[in-house]
C-alpha cells in the first residue's frame, strides 16, 4: 500500500478517539430539529386573539346559563353524590400520578386525560351543588386576560423553538382551551341584547347530539382503516342508512326495524365496497367516491318520485324518544348532556367502549391491527387477511347506517334530499383528527359536534362574525388537525392497500 | 420430526420455479439449501410453508402425506419459519407479536398478554435471548428482532425451523450468535433447514448440503467441500472466488468529505460527522451493516438528503447543497442501492433507460426533440459492451434479470467520462457470473484513475474490492483500515469497536484467551451526558 493511500487516514488523529467516546455515547447523537409550526402557528393563533378578544371586545358582559334543573330535590341529591365520586376519583387519580412521578418511571397513559377528566365533572358537580344559575362576565376584561394568556403561551413556544426544544403536547392543549373560552366570551357578548347570554348546558347537550352520527361514521372509519380499508363511503352509508330507516320505519310502522334496516343498508354499501376494493383490487378511495354519489343520486330520485308523491305510506318514521336515565339524568347539567339521549345516543356511547377495548384488548382486535399494519405478517401466522378485512368493512357499514338512522329518527321525522349533508367526510376527518382510535375520534366528533351547534346558537343570538365563517370552524379544525398542529398522526402502515397473496 | 417434500414442482405461468424436488429433513439435523438468488429456494419453502400450492408433488411429514393450505395449517403440523424479510408488526410490542395468531385468551375474547410474557420469559432463559416481552419491535437492532421471530416459532411448538437467508442482515458476530443458537436448537433436537448462499455458514453449520440451481437439485454436498467446489456446483461451472486486481495506482486526492452530518426526520444524525477522502485511482469501500447510514451518505453526496451540515468536495468544488443534476454534472456517477426502485424506470425500455441522465444533452437532444435513432444506436452498443443478455433494446427494463438490470444500470453511469464513482450494494441480488462482472467494470473504472466509493454489507466484497476500508457505525466513522485487515477485526468493528481495540481483541481471540467481545451495549453509556 502506497504512502498516498494512507496519508488520509494519518489527516484524522482524532479518528479513533472520538469513535472510542462514540461508542461509549452507545446510541446515536440526535440534533432536535424543531419545526416552527407550533411556534408560529400558536403565535398567529395568539396575533389573532388579541385582535378580537382584546382591540375588538365590547363593553356588554357576556352570560352563560347553566341548566335549570327538573326536579331540584333529586337534582340536588345527584349533585352531592356526583361531586363526592368526582372528588374520590380526582383524588385517587391525582396521588397515582403524583406518586408515578416520584417513582421515575412513566406515567400510566391513560392517567392525565381521566384526571382533567375527573376534575371537570367535579367543578361541573360544585356547580350543581352550589345551585349556580347563570355565570355572567365583563367581556373586556377577560377578553384581554385571555389576549394576554394566549400572547404568553405563544411566547413560550416560541422561546422553546429559539432554545431548539420541542413544545410540550400540554402548551397547546392550554392554549386551545384559552383561545375557546376568549373566543366564547367575546361572541356572546357580541349578541344583539344588551345582555346577551346563551344556555351553556343547551349548547353541550346540542353538541353530544349532533356529533351522534359523526361518531357512528368515523367508527366505522375506524374499524375499516385498521383493518387497512379506506372507507371514503360512509357518507353514502349514513345516507342510505337514513333512507331506509325512514322508508322502512314508516312501512312497518316500528322505528326498531327501521334502525336495523339502516345498518343492514350500511353494510349493504359496504358490501359492493369489500368486493369491488377487496376481491376486484380497484383503488378504495375511487370506490368511495363512486359509492357516495351513486347513492346520493339513488336516495335523491326514489325521493323525488316516490316518497314526495306518497309521504304519508312512504316518509313518515316516527321518532325514537329520548330516554332518560334514572338518577344520572337529574345530575346538574352533565345530566342533561349526556343522559337524555335516544337509543341512537345511548348506542353510540356502547359502540365506542365496544370498538375499543375490542381492538385493544381482544384477541380479535389484535388480529385486526396486524392485518392494517403488516398484512403479509398476519399471513404468515395463519390468519385469513382479506376474511378480516372483509368482515370489518361489511361491520364498519353497519355501524355508519346505525349512525344515518339518526337523520331520520332522532333528529328529523322524514328524510329529505342528501340529509347527511357531507357529515360522512366530517366523520373522516375526525378519525384522523382522533388518531385512529375510537375514543379519540369520539372525542373528534364532539368537538365538531360543538363547532356545529355553536354556530346554530350564535346565528341565533345574532354576532359579530357572519354564520357563514362559523360554519367553517369544522374544516378548519380538521385542516389544523391534519396539518399536524396537534402532534404527528400515523395512519395503519397498510391502509389503502391492496393485500395479494405471495 | 421427519419432512419428506417428494417431487415439488412449482410454476408461475410459464417460469418453473421448482423442477421435482426432492429433500428429506432428518431429525435433529441442520439441512443447508445452498443456491444463488433466484434459484428457488424461497419458493420451495414457501410451498413448504402453505403460502403457496404446489403446482404438484406432496409433503409428507413422519411418512404421512399432507396439504397444507396456509400456513395456519404448517405451523400446526410444527413447521416454523423465519422469513428473509422479518414478519413482525413494528408498532406491537413482542409480545403481541409473539401472541399475534396464537393468543392466550381470558373470557370473553379479551386478551392474556401475560401468559404470552411468561412463554417468552421461558424461551428467553432457556436459549439466552434476553429478549425484553414488553419491547417495541420498532426499536429492537435486527438481531433481536431475528430472535423474536425465533421465539414465535418455538412459541408453538415447532420442530422443523426454516430459516430463509437469516444471516444477510447480521454482523459477523450476530451471525456466530445466531450459529450458536442453532447448535442448540439442534441439541434439544429440532431439525433446522438453512437457506443460504453464503459458503462460509453453510459449512459451518450445515449437517447436510443440498444445491439447488435453477429450479432443481442439482446434487447433494459434503460440508467439508471447499468453498470452490460448493460455489461451482452452485453456479454450475467453474467460478474463481478471487478476482484478481493489480495494486492501487493512487493519485492526488480529489474527493473530501468533511464533518458530513445528515440529520433525519426524527432528529436522529443518521451519518455524524464523518470525514474521509478518496484518491484518485483507489477503491474506499464503506462497511457496515445495513442501516448505520450508508444509505443516507450516498444520497447526501447526491444531494437528495435533506437536513445536511459539512462539506463535500470534488476537485475542490462544493458540491453540498448543489441540485441533483449539477452534482451528476459534475462527473459523478451514481449507482443506487436498489436498482429497481432508484435506478431504472421498469416500465421504460433499455434505450431510455440507458440516457435517463443524459436525454436533455447533445447527442442525444436537439432543442426540445430527441433522436431514438441516435439513442437505440447508443444502447445496441452498450448493451453489447456490458453483455446485457436481452432480446431487443426496445424490451422493457422490467423484464429482465436482476443482473442484467445492473448492467444496465452500470452501463448508463459508467457511459461518460467520470471524476467519481459511487455504487451501492453493486451487487445485491446478483449471481455469481454477474457479481464477477460487476467487479471487473469496477476495477476498470478505478484503474481509470476514478476515486471510487463501493458501499457494501458482504464482508467478503468489501475485502474483494477495497484498497481501503471505512468501517460506519451508527453514522459514524469507526475506522478507516487497510484492505489486508481481518474479517475479525473488521466484524468487530462493524458492531462500533474501535479498531486498536478490535484488533487486540481479535488477536486475543485468536491465541485462546477468552476474549469478551459483548460490544452491542457498551458500559457507561447511561453516564453520558452529552447529546
Amino acid at each position: 500500500m502506497s504512502a498516498t493511500t494512507q496519508s488520509p487516514a494519518s489527516k484524522q488523529p482524532g479518528t479513533g478517539k472520538t469513535t472510542g467516546a462514540n461508542r461509549a455515547a452507545g446510541r446515536a447523537a440526535t440534533t432536535e430539529l424543531v419545526s416552527w409550526k407550533a411556534g408560529v402557528g400558536l403565535g398567529l393563533l395568539a396575533i389573532l386573539g388579541t385582535v378580537l378578544f382584546g382591540f375588538l371586545a365590547n363593553t356588554k358582559s357576556a352570560g352563560f346559563r347553566i341548566a335549570e334543573a327538573r326536579d331540584p330535590n333529586a337534582s340536588s341529591t345527584a349533585a352531592w353524590v356526583t361531586l363526592v365520586v368526582a372528588l374520590a376519583a380526582a383524588g385517587y387519580l391525582g396521588y397515582r400520578w403524583i406518586s408515578q412521578r416520584r417513582e421515575g418511571g412513566g406515567v400510566d397513559r391513560w392517567i392525565p386525560a381521566t384526571t382533567i377528566a375527573a376534575v371537570v365533572v367535579l367543578g361541573l358537580a360544585a356547580l350543581g351543588v352550589a345551585q349556580v344559575e347563570k355565570i355572567t362576565v365583563p367581556s373586556m376584561v377577560f377578553g384581554w386576560i385571555c389576549a394576554l394568556l394566549l400572547l404568553g403561551l405563544a411566547g413560550y413556544a416560541i422561546l422553546l423553538t429559539l432554545q431548539r426544544r420541542r413544545t410540550p403536547g400540554w402548551l397547546g392543549g392550554l392554549f386551545a382551551v384559552v383561545f375557546l373560552v376568549g373566543f366564547m366570551i367575546w361572541i356572546v357578548a357580541g349578541g344583539r341584547d344588551p345582555e346577551p347570554s346563551i344556555s351553556l348546558g343547551g349548547l353541550m347537550a346540542g353538541a353530544v347530539t349532533l356529533a351522534v352520527p359523526l361518531v357512528f361514521g368515523s367508527l366505522s372509519g375506524v374499524l375499516c382503516e385498521r383493518a387497512g380499508v379506506v372507507n371514503i363511503a360512509i357518507e353514502g352509508q349514513l345516507l342510505l342508512g337514513a333512507f331506509s330507516a325512514a322508508v322502512v320505519a314508516t312501512v312497518t310502522g316500528n322505528v326498531y326495524v327501521g334502525l336495523i334496516s339502516a345498518a343492514v343498508a350500511g353494510a349493504l354499501v359496504s358490501l359492493v365496497l369489500a368486493v369491488v376494493s377487496i376481491k376486484y383490487l380497484v383503488n378504495q378511495i375511487i370506490v368511495g367516491v363512486v359509492l357516495n354519489v351513486l347513492i346520493s343520486g339513488l336516495t335523491s330520485f326514489l325521493f323525488s318520485t316516490l316518497l314526495t308523491a306518497d309521504p304519508e305510506n312512504l316518509n313518515k318514521p316516527g321518532r325514537l324518544q329520548a330516554v332518560d336515565i334514572p338518577f344520572l339524568a337529574d345530575i346538574p347539567i352533565i345530566g342533561p348532556i349526556l343522559f337524555r339521549q335516544s337509543l341512537v345516543g345511548y348506542l353510540m356511547y356502547v359502540a365506542v367502549i365496544v370498538v375499543y377495548v375490542g381492538l385493544f384488548h381482544t384477541k380479535w382486535g389484535l388480529r385486526v391491527r396486524a392485518v392494517g399494519e403488516h398484512p403479509q405478517a398476519a399471513d404468515t401466522v395463519g390468519i385469513n387477511v382479506n376474511r378480516t378485512r372483509f368482515i370489518n368493512v361489511l361491520m364498519g357499514g353497519a355501524i355508519a347506517g346505525i349512525g344515518g338512522s339518526f337523520f331520520t329518527l332522532v333528529s328529523v321525522d322524514a328524510f329529505s334530499k342528501d340529509m347527511s349533508g357531507g357529515r360522512g367526510y366530517i366523520a373522516l376527518a375526525a378519525m384522523i383528527f382522533g388518531r385512529w382510535n375510537p375514543i379519540g375520534a369520539f372525542l373528534a366528533a364532539l368537538l365538531f359536534g360543538f363547532a356545529d351547534n355553536l354556530q346554530s346558537i350564535i346565528t341565533i343570538i345574532g354576532s359579530p362574525v357572519p354564520s357563514q365563517f362559523m360554519a367553517m370552524l369544522p374544516y378548519a379544525l380538521t385542516v389544523i388537525a391534519v396539518a399536524g398542529l396537534v402532534g404527528r398522526s400515523r395512519p395503519p402502515a397498510a391502509d389503502g392497500i391492496p393485500y395479494v397473496k405471495g | 420430526m421427519k419432512l419428506e417434500l417428494k417431487g415439488i414442482t412449482k410454476r408461475f405461468g410459464s417460469l418453473v420455479a421448482n423442477d421435482h424436488i426432492d429433500l428429506v429433513v432428518e431429525p435433529g439435523q441442520v439441512h443447508c439449501l445452498l443456491g444463488e438468488n433466484g434459484a428457488g429456494k424461497s419458493t420451495l419453502m414457501n410451498v413448504l410453508y402453505g403460502l403457496y400450492d404446489p403446482t404438484e408433488g406432496e409433503i409428507l411429514v413422519d411418512g404421512k402425506p399432507v396439504v397444507f393450505k396456509d400456513p395456519g395449517e404448517a405451523m400446526a403440523a410444527g413447521i416454523g419459519m423465519v422469513h428473509q424479510h422479518f414478519m413482525l408488526i413494528p408498532v406491537f410490542s413482542v409480545a403481541e407479536n409473539v401472541a399475534l395468531g396464537n393468543e392466550t385468551t381470558k373470557a370473553a375474547g379479551l386478551l392474556n398478554l401475560e401468559a404470552t410474557r411468561e412463554k417468552i420469559r421461558r424461551i428467553s432463559d432457556q436459549y439466552g435471548f434476553d429478549v425484553d416481552p414488553d419491547a417495541m419491535v420498532e426499536d429492537l437492532p435486527v438481531g433481536v428482532q431475528q430472535r423474536v421471530e425465533i421465539i414465535k416459532a418455538l412459541v408453538r411448538d415447532a420442530e422443523v425451523l426454516i430459516l430463509d437467508e437469516p444471516t444477510a442482515v447480521l454482523t459477523p458476530q450476530e451471525t456466530d450468535e445466531l450459529l450458536d443458537i442453532i447448535r442448540q436448537l439442534k441439541r434439544d433436537g429440532k431439525s433446522i433447514v438453512f437457506i443460504s448462499h453464503k459458503l462460509r455458514e453453510v459449512k459451518a453449520i450445515s449437517d447436510t448440503i443440498t444445491v439447488i440451481r435453477r429450479g432443481k437439485v442439482v446434487g447433494q454436498a459434503d460440508p467439508t467441500a471447499s468453498p470452490t467446489e460448493l460455489a461451482s456446483a452452485m453456479v454450475g461451472r467453474t467460478v474463481s472466488l478471487t478476482l484478481d486486481k493489480a495494486p492501487a495506482k493512487t493519485g492526488e486526492v480529489t474527493f473530501k468529505v468533511r464533518n458530513l452530518t445528515v440529520t433525519d426526520h426524527n432528529g436522529q444524525h443518521v451519518v455524524d460527522d464523518l470525514s474521509f477522502d478518496i484518491a484518485k485511482g483507489e477503491v474506499l469501500a464503506i462497511a457496515g451493516v445495513q442501516g448505520n447510514g450508508q444509505t443516507e451518505l450516498t444520497e447526501a453526496i447526491l444531494g437528495v438528503q435533506p437536513h445536511v451540515a459539512g462539506s463535500i468536495t470534488l476537485d475542490g468544488e462544493e458540491l453540498l447543497g448543489k441540485s441533483v443534476k449539477h452534482v451528476l454534472g459534475a462527473g459523478v456517477g451514481f449507482v443506487p442501492e436498489d436498482r429497481t426502485l432508484d435506478g431504472l424506470v421498469g416500465t421504460f425500455t433499455i434505450a431510455e433507460n440507458m440516457i435517463l441522465d443524459l436525454y436533455d444533452k447533445a447527442p442525444f437532444a436537439r432543442g426540445v426533440g430527441m433522436k431514438p435513432g441516435l439513442i437505440a444506436e447508443n444502447a445496441a452498443k452498450k448493451v453489447e459492451e456490458f453483455d446485457v443478455r436481452t432480446p431487443s433494446v426496445s424490451a422493457a427494463v422490467g423484464t429482465l434479470s436482476g443482473g442484467n438490470q445492473q448492467k444496465v444500470v452500470l452501463a448508463r453511469e459508467l457511459s461518460r467520462p467520470l471524476r467519481l464513482f459511487i455504487a451501492s450494494q453493486p451487487t445485491r441480488g446478483l449471481d455469481v457470473g454477474s457479481i464477477e462482472f460487476v467487479h471487473k467494470r469496477v476495477i476498470a473504472e478505478r484503474d481509470h484513475g476514478t476515486p471510487v466509493m463501493i458501499v457494501s454489507t458482504e464482508l467478503d466484497e468489501v475485502l474483494q474490492l477495497a484498497d481501503r476500508i471505512a468501517v460506519l457505525y451508527r453514522g459514524r466513522l469507526v475506522g478507516i483500515v487497510p484492505a489486508t485487515t481481518s474479517r475479525d477485526v473488521l466484524g468487530l468493528m462493524m458492531a462500533g469497536v474501535p479498531a486498536a481495540e478490535a484488533e487486540a481483541n481479535a488477536s486475543a481471540h485468536a491465541s485462546g484467551v477468552t476474549a469478551a467481545p459483548t460490544v452491542s451495549e457498551p458500559a457507561g453509556h447511561e453516564g453520558e451526558t452529552h447529546v
